[in-house]
């Protein structure tokens, strides 16, 4: 296949990534409507409601799940528009090499919110 | 040092000298939202660690969200996820062959900026209980 690979993309190429941001999409839209819902049907939530619902396998499952994909949804997105705007075009012949550290940045961050969320939801 | 042509083409995309259509408005607004929500989960993720950890934290969070400028920040945080998602859905649809032609981006673009407007509005009443 002759599409555009990149070191930098998240997945073997260009088309890869663009499945994986719709997965994603739909995912995540998911767990956000749910929770809204869950949180418009009960007004008067409780601590124990609240533990329980996180607490419970099958949200552990569902919220890895979710954070793990909003993570590639992220990554993919921000990559995308980092490779419109860092350019040499727009920045100057320092844009490579910025863009490059400002994804290494990115990146550092993405895996640290993996570990913290999937330490919140694993620990109760 | 900025190149302003390419293999001695001009290159000419200076925004400020084009007459954006609604659909690019759609486009940019989903981009900027989507950034946006970047930030948001960030924060997001801390209340939501904070509210599980004890009963006291949890009615800390809900006394923080309650308190008017913090309303006001959740409020700044899903007024874009409700545009991202409608945008995103629009995107979804696109993709499988639906509203592609000029027309249809039109309308489509018109579609996600009211269904988000009326989304809004409802999170609005909700956080401030009409
Ligand atoms: C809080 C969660 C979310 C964050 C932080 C987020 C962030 C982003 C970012 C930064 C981009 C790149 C923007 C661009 O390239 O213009 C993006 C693109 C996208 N987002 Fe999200 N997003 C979130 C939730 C969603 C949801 C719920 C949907 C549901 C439909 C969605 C659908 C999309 C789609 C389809 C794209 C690709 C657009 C394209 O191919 O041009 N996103 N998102």
């Amino acid at each position: 296949m002759g599409s555009v690979t990149s070191i930098a993309s998240l997945g073997r190429n260009g088309l890869y990534d663009w499945v994986v941001q719709r997965i994603s999409a739909v995912v995540i839209a998911a767990y956000f409507l749910f929770l809204v819902f869950f949180l418009v049907m009960n007004p008067g939530l409780t601590y124990e409601q609240w533990v329980a619902l996180f607490s419970s396998n099958w949200m552990q499952v569902f919220s890895t799940i979710s954070l793990l994909m909003l993570l590639a949804h992220v990554w993919i997105g921000v990559w995308g528009v980092l490779t419109d705007y860092m350019t040499p075009r727009l920045m100057g012949s320092k844009a490579n090499s910025m863009r490059l550290v400002v994804e290494l940045v990115v990146f550092a961050v993405v895996l640290i919110v993996a570990v913290v969320g999937l330490s919140i939801f694993w620990s109760l | 040092m900025k190149i302003s042509s390419v293999n001695g083409r001009p290159v000419n995309l200076d925004l400020n000298t084009i007459d954006l259509p609604i659909t690019a408005y759609a486009s940019i607004t989903h981009r900027i939202t989507g950034l946006v929500l970047c930030a948001a989960v960030l924060v997001l993720l801390w209340f939501l660690d904070k509210s599980l950890t004890s009963e006291a934290d949890f009615t800390e969070v809900q006394k923080i969200l309650s308190s008017m400028p913090i309303k006001a920040l959740m409020f700044l945080f899903l007024a874009p996820f409700w545009y991202h998602l409608i945008a995103g859905i629009r995107h979804l649809i696109m993709d499988m062959g639906v509203g592609e032609s000029l027309e249809g981006g039109r309308l489509g673009a018109k579609i996600v900026f009211i269904v988000s407007a009326v989304l809004i509005v409802f999170t609005g009443v909700w956080l401030w209980g009409a």
